[in-house]
């Protein structure tokens, strides 16, 4: 046994056969297993697991591409960015 | 890809992958659905994970409850966990306007058999501790009502479904469609045609369009809504918790889910605006001083599919036969999945639903016979 996402605990086999049972693009692949959720944000499993699953299908790694990002990259505490404007107004 | 389908379902969120599956279980052997990318990715996937029967119409209660029976049971059914947790909506009323009408709408709830409750601040911070008992005089709180894992869901229909002899297609798109004599005759998708006189409009944001296609007006528009997740910590928030505009809870990973209505104009697109992160925080903050040091991690944004009465529009049009609708769900579509599926494909197959959405047709909307909905949020 191999972990490949060390922060979500998922292992090589787990990714094999998520791909052989359907899940053959990078988006729905990551939310079947859920890997690069962690605290790393998959700076360490995602670029292993793109090559994994390019290489299944016989594809190239830009073929299979990379999930979309969504911000913020770097992890930022909630009481640094609460400065912004109270919302009170009525529903 | 098959060539011939007795339904096609365009749409592979909650609402498309549940009403297929539902068509199975009752029978039909080729279902087809029809996603553009990947299932789950429109709205389903950038959701809030509430289940709640807290609203203030008849309609929206009877379905909801009818949606939770089935939601307590669904990991069951679907042979699959679906992360479903009845954990509760906790309102905090800030003011005794507020109170007033939390009341009124207790009562309807009760009324309907919704066993929601007001509560005072003590029994609330005992449900959700180190709530800031300054922000709220009381509050409204229903222990049926809960959350779910939204891709876990996803994958469970999924899955089930195809047990059944559903076929997917992702990463196709319907361009368009043929109508002759007043029938569907076949879907164009971008991977060819499928022969069917049977359509489900379940597109979400792009339900319009594909009522465009056939000629039948949809009236609802698509709000972008912004969403984070924190990293995870121990558990403490366990009901969903809704002060004004600001909702949030902890998803099963560990992680505080939630957001804030932000002004929006209609059909922006799904980028991420910095501001929202900051009226978040600051909300959230407000609400429950001890996050302040918990770290964001991700940010994203899907759109709420508006309806001028909040309600969605669920049925067969009558201008076309077979052209049937389930869309509008008004930001809160991914907690009625499980009922949606089950009426729409008994319309579908016995020309009647066990629970009545005559009211929710979408002519209503030319008859002027709108409901009117007060609590949109989570
Ligand atoms: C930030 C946010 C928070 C929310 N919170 C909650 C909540 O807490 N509880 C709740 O119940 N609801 C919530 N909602 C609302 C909920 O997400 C939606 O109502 C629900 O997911 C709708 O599901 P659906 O299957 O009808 O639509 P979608 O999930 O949007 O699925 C429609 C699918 O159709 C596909 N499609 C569109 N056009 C085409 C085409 N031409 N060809 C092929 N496929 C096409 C799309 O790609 C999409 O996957 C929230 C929404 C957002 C944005
Ligand atoms: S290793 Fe996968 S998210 Fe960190």
């Amino acid at each position: 046994m191999k972990i490949v996402c060390r922060c979500e605990d998922i292992t090589y086999e787990e990714i094999l056969e998520a791909i052989r049972s359907g899940y053959t693009d990078i988006e729905s692949l990551k939310r079947k297993l859920n890997f690069g959720m962690g605290p790393c944000r998959g700076r360490i499993c995602i670029p292993i697991i793109v090559k994994i699953l390019a290489r299944e299908l016989g594809k190239s790694v830009e073929e299979v591409g990379y999930p979309s990002e969504r911000p913020p990259i770097i992890p930022l505490p909630l009481g640094i960015l609460a400065n912004g404007e109270d919302r009170e107004e009525k529903s | 890809m098959k060539r011939r389908a007795s339904v096609v379902v365009i749409g592979g969120g909650i609402s498309g992958l549940s009403i297929a599956y539902n068509l199975a279980k009752l029978g039909l052997d080729d279902v087809v659905v029809v996603e553009k990318r990947y299932l789950g990715s429109g709205s389903t996937g950038k959701c809030g994970t509430g289940i709640r029967q807290q609203f203030t119409t008849k309609e929206h209660i009877m379905l909801m409850k009818e949606s939770v029976k089935l939601w307590e049971k669904l990991s069951e059914e679907l042979g699959r966990d679906v992360g479903y947790r009845q954990t509760g909506y906790l309102w905090l009323i800030r003011d005794e306007e507020e109170l007033s009408v939390f009341k009124e709408n207790v009562n309807i709830q009760n009324k309907y058999g919704v066993p929601s409750r007001i509560i005072n601040v003590e029994e609330a911070l005992e449900i959700v501790p180190y709530l800031n008992p300054e922000v709220f005089i009381a509050a409204a709180f229903c222990h049926k009502d809960g959350k779910a894992s939204p891709f876990k869901t996803v994958n469970a229909y999924y899955e089930a479904g195809r047990r059944l002899g559903v076929e997917y297609y992702t990463y196709t798109e319907v361009r368009g469609m043929v109508v002759e004599n007043g029938r569907i005759r076949k879907v164009i998708t971008s991977r060819g045609d499928i022969e069917t006189d049977k359509v489900v409009n379940v597109a979400g944001a792009g339900a319009r369009k594909i009522g465009e296609m056939v000629g039948v007006n949809i009236p609802v528009e698509n709000y972008r809504h912004h969403i984070v997740v924190t990293e995870p910590f121990q558990e403490f928030v366990k009901p969903m918790v809704i002060r004004g505009k600001l909702y949030f809870t902890q998803t099963e990973r560990g992680g505080i889910i939630g957001g804030i209505d932000m002004p929006e104009k209609p059909d922006q697109p799904l980028r991420a605006r910095l501001d929202f992160l900051e009226v978040f925080a600051t909300n959230l903050v407000k609400v429950m001083p001890i996050l302040k040091n918990v770290n964001i991690l991700r940010q994203w944004a899907g759109y709420y599919v508006m309806t001028k009465d909040n309600h969605p529009i669920l049925g067969e049009a009558e201008k076309l036969e077979g052209f049937y609708i389930a869309a509008g769900f008004s930001g809160h579509g991914f907690m009625m999945g499980p009922i949606v599926g089950k009426l729409i494909a008994e319309l579908i197959m016995y020309g009647k639903p066990s629970v009545p959405i005559d009211a929710l047709r979408l002519e209503r909307f030319e008859r002027g016979e709108l409901i009117y909905e007060r609590a949109v949020i989570g």
